[in-house]
């Protein structure tokens, strides 16, 4: 079974408050490795045997019209063994 | 004049909604998400809330609801629509207007009253206040930053669009304070604060949301936007 996975980014010129808040919070647990953070989503969707061409075409249109907004956001995706 | 007012799951203000139709002298219609069938209203505003609980994105799912199809149809055509809060988001994520609700800049559910500026007033949904008037409703929303790239900021700025702003401080990170905006024919509004809950002073901070439904009453009877 392999899985399709779909991640989902705010665009770069987009503010992404939350993930200020988590590079905030890095310091005050002592990491300070952390020059900036974006927060994401992470779709894995499950498919029967090894995904089609087809089916990746599907997933793209579905990320394009429901998993992501292009209005706002970028999204990336790839099969994962 | 009958006003559709959509129920979602998870939306909360459908009552009110309903309620400031009645006390503009308008029918208010209950529509269901799962009825694709808009029963002859006349306008139809989606009301605030958190349907389907937010997920994915707000708006993203109800976007694809059955009701949504006859009203994105009919919104096309020139019925007026009008999305309050989550009802914005919808709209947004329905594409009928432009831009993105995004997260508030400080990460905090707001919940006061706010003063907005009206800023356009050929709206269907706006056409009975005074240009420029400053008016005081409800603000409650974790999600009101109103995001679009340069290009549509310039356009919304140069066509003016932009149908109400808010007044000092920017409370949610929006660009250019932007509260509300139209689309290109004026039948379609996006307002993040509440006139629903701003009908009478018993009930609310003033009586001046009353205006965005008798807006929309007096249109028809002036036979629409231009």
């Amino acid at each position: 079974m392999a899985k399709i996975v779909v991640d989902v980014m705010l665009k770069p010129e987009i503010l992404d408050p939350q993930g200020k808040a988590v590079a905030a919070a890095l310091p005050r647990l002592g990491f300070t490795f952390a020059k900036d953070v974006r927060q994401g989503k992470r779709f894995e969707i499950e498919v029967d045997g090894e995904p089609t061409a087809a089916q990746l075409a599907d997933v793209e249109k579905a990320a394009e019209k429901l998993l992501s907004n292009p209005v706002i956001e970028n999204f990336t995706v790839r099969v994962e063994k | 004049m009958k006003i559709g007012i959509v129920t979602f799951p998870g939306t909360l203000d459908d009552r009110d909604a309903a309620r400031a139709v009645r006390h503009a002298g308008g029918e208010s219609v209950a529509l269901w998400h799962n009825d694709a069938d808009l029963h002859g209203v006349d306008a139809v505003i989606l009301p605030g809330g958190f349907s389907y609980g937010d997920y994915l994105r707000c708006g993203a799912i109800s976007r694809f609801s059955p009701v949504m199809e006859p009203i994105i149809k009919a919104a096309q055509g020139g019925m007026p629509l009008l999305g309050i809060c989550n009802g914005f988001q919808v709209l947004a994520e329905a594409h009928l207007i432009p831009g993105a609700l995004t997260r508030n800049h400080e990460l905090h559910f707001l919940c006061r009253d706010q003063t907005i500026s009206i800023e356009n007033v050929n709206t269907a949904w706006t056409l009975s206040f005074p240009q420029g008037q400053e008016i005081v409703i409800p603000l409650k929303n974790g999600e009101g930053a109103y995001m679009c790239d340069d290009e549509t900021l310039a356009m919304l700025e140069g066509e003016g669009r932009i149908i109400a702003r808010y007044v000092g401080e920017n409370p949610n990170g929006s660009r250019n304070l932007i509260a509300g905006i139209t689309n290109e024919r004026g039948n379609i509004v996006g307002l993040m604060p509440h006139p629903e809950h701003a009908i009478d002073s018993l009930t609310g901070p003033s009586a001046d949301g009353l205006g965005f439904f008798t807006s929309v009453l007096k249109s028809f009877i002036s036979g629409g936007v231009k």
